[in-house]
């Protein structure tokens, strides 16, 4: 191997620059924002804008934003309707997850794409409906609405998930519950489920996340002020009718800081989770 | 346990709706089929005895999706043939319960909106916007990813880094960017200023606020892209680099003749998926510019919204249409980029 100048993996000091230098500016622009978005919600209100780091360190923003709007009130909206929409999604798509990764029965095709295909419907296609059947049920402004809304992204991807990581549990598991003399439910149940464990905490975190960021059934279907989530409670700081900038900025690092922590745990596991089904089925 | 395979064909995108109904017919049917007689009845006994703890682990979901989705699915496309809107669908003021009084008016929407060109319009931005967006997404991603695989120090640093606007919620993100655009004394242009260079209206500009968008989307997007794109040169053997070394291939031939072949897969399937996402990305143009200025950058979906919870008076019938008009587009992207794929040979 000698007779090469250099051994595989190794590089010239060009190309070793060239690839830090590179990686560098691709890490710094991805996190420029949101630290910025930090510093600037420890800036008096009427430095938000001065390019310097911070030189009067004060949390009024936070205080403010705590004891005088509303926002506790939307992060208490937001944590029920998301908490809600991960535990009903989790809960009935396991079973659907592992129906469709072990068994093979008639409609099961059919209901594959079904989960496939409801996952890319537009909003713009159900919202409108949707709207309509909550007028008509009295569920505007109310979490459990939303509720039932985000269940029409949250259930066909949660079984579609669960299918991933069913298919990564070795089948020889069920066949020693069936000769234990264990039907499928209880194979389900008692061997199958248990070992799932991560999947589901996996599955259930990012419709958390998901969840927690959604915009548009948000801004369309809780009005007034005590009724926002989060994503339309902060659109209230910003608008047309004037601009609360350091408000903002102290609300946005609250709300960003639970979904960051929930997506640190699950995001190991995310990709191999959404492209298995694809590529393996 | 039956593990017997079905040698059913993969039935074509676009059926996948009634096969739905169909499967939700037979799930709750599937015990009570047994004790009925007759002679059809008994192939259908016969796959209920076998399958029936499937179709009933399979019934809340099925129940589920057809009821929140079928049924709003099948009321969107009706309401898209009538004139609904704000002042004639069934509502309640106070104690006051007033009927619904819109009307079937069949094509009438359709025709208006596609005999109109706001729609195309509409629809060649969304696509400019789609395809700028996955083309910029992918491309970075694929660099970055092949950066991140090589042996570098301090790579999980770099790693975590890159992936941090993934983990941040949108909104919460687009509202930074919209800190940092602002015209007047946002931190680009503050920059710009201290370089001598003058004010841009990120926002206020037609293909400035365009450019901005398509920039804030990428930002969001790349990260997703990194973390597949990495796992799919971890799936690439080693051993293939070295032979390929010493066969003499350069540093170009190796990466068009191992590394692209290897992550096709993967490639092909987060390409659709990014695209559909990107077709029905709201928040970032939402927010960020409210499809302004001057409708510019208002894509398919977020003039649809406009139509129905904007704009005054709300017109629901025309928002649905939209809405159905966006679906069948998606539909026809998917059927037709699958078609592309398996004519390549790819068995996705």
């Amino acid at each position: 191997m000698r007779s090469a100048p250099r051994t595989r993996g190794e590089r010239g000091p060009l190309a070793s620059f060239g690839l830090h230098a590179g990686l560098l500016t691709a890490s710094l622009v991805a996190l420029f924002p949101p630290l910025w978005l930090l510093v600037t919600s420890f800036k008096p209100r009427n430095e938000s804008f001065s390019t310097a780091l911070v030189k009067n360190f004060t949390l009024g923003n936070y205080e403010h934003v705590v004891a005088d709007t509303y926002f506790l009130t939307w992060f208490g909206n937001s944590l029920i309707v998301v908490a809600g929409t991960t535990a009903v999604g989790v809960f009935i798509a396991a079973t659907t997850g592992y129906a469709i990764s072990r068994f093979r029965f008639p409609g099961m095709r059919p209901l594959m794409w079904v989960l496939l295909i409801t996952q890319m419907f537009p909003m713009a296609v159900l919202i409108v409906p949707l709207y309509n059947t909550m007028a008509r049920l009295g569920l505007l402004n109310q979490p459990v609405g939303l509720i039932i809304t985000y269940l029409t992204v949250a259930v066909p991807f949660c079984a579609w998930m669960m299918k991933g990581f069913f298919d990564t549990i070795p089948v020889d598991i069920d066949e020693s519950g069936r000769v234990d003399g264990l039907n499928p439910f209880g194979t389900f149940w008692r061997l199958v489920l248990p070992l799932a464990r991560p999947g589901l905490a996996v599955t259930g975190f990012y419709t958390f996340v998901t969840a927690w960021a959604e915009v548009a059934y948000a801004t369309a279907f809780m009005t007034g002020e005590e009724n926002l989530t989060l994503a339309g409670g902060l659109q209230t700081f910003v608008n047309r009718y004037g601009s609360d900038w350091g408000s903002m900025t102290a609300a946005a690092v609250i709300i960003a800081v639970p979904a960051a922590v929930v997506f640190g745990f699950a995001q190991r596991h995310l990709v191999a989770g959404l492209t298995a089904g694809a590529t393996k089925s | 346990m039956a593990v017997e395979t079905t040698s059913r064909s993969v039935p074509a995108a676009a059926d996948g709706a009634d096969s739905a109904a169909a499967g939700r017919g037979r799930g709750p049917g599937g015990k009570s089929g047994g004790s009925r007689g007759g002679k059809g009845a008994g192939a259908l006994r016969r796959a209920a005895a076998r399958h029936w703890y499937a179709w009933t682990m399979v019934a809340p979901v099925v129940l589920v999706i057809g009821v929140i989705i079928g049924y709003p699915l099948v009321r969107g496309v009706y309401l898209s043939l009538t004139n609904a809107d704000e002042a004639n669908v069934e509502r309640t003021i106070g104690v006051n319960h007033i009927p619904a009084t819109y009307e079937f008016t069949g094509l009438e929407n359709y025709t208006e909106i596609l005999g109109d060109s706001v729609f195309w319009d509409r629809l060649g931005w969304t696509a400019v916007w789609t395809a700028g967006c996955v083309g910029f997404t992918f491309g970075l991603g694929l660099v970055l990813a092949v950066m991140l695989n090589r042996q570098v120090r301090g790579r999980s640093f770099y790693r975590i880094a890159m992936i941090v606007p993934w983990g941040i919620p949108a909104f919460v993100s687009v509202f930074a960017w919209k800190m940092l655009f602002n015209e007047k004394s946002g931190l680009l242009n503050q920059v710009l200023d201290g370089g001598g260079i003058d004010a841009v209206p990120w926002l206020g500009d037609p293909t400035w606020a365009k450019l901005a968008v398509i920039a804030v989307n990428v930002w969001l997007g790349v990260p997703f892209m990194i973390v597949a794109m990495l796992g799919a040169l971890q799936g690439i053997p080693g051993e293939l680099y070295e032979a390929a070394e010493m066969d003499g291939a350069g540093p170009w031939q190796r990466f068009r003749n191992i590394t692209l072949p290897g992550v096709r897969t993967v490639s092909s399937t987060v390409v659709l998926l990014s695209t559909i996402w990107t077709f029905n990305m709201f928040p970032v143009i939402y927010l960020l510019t409210r499809g302004g200025p001057e409708d510019s950058t208002e894509i398919l979906v977020t003039y649809a919204f406009r139509l129905s919870f904007i704009n005054s008076p709300r017109d629901f019938a025309t928002s649905a249409a939209w809405g159905v008009l966006i679906l069948v587009l998606l539909s026809l992207f998917t059927v037709v980029y699958r078609r592309a794929l398996r004519r390549q040979g790819e068995v996705w």
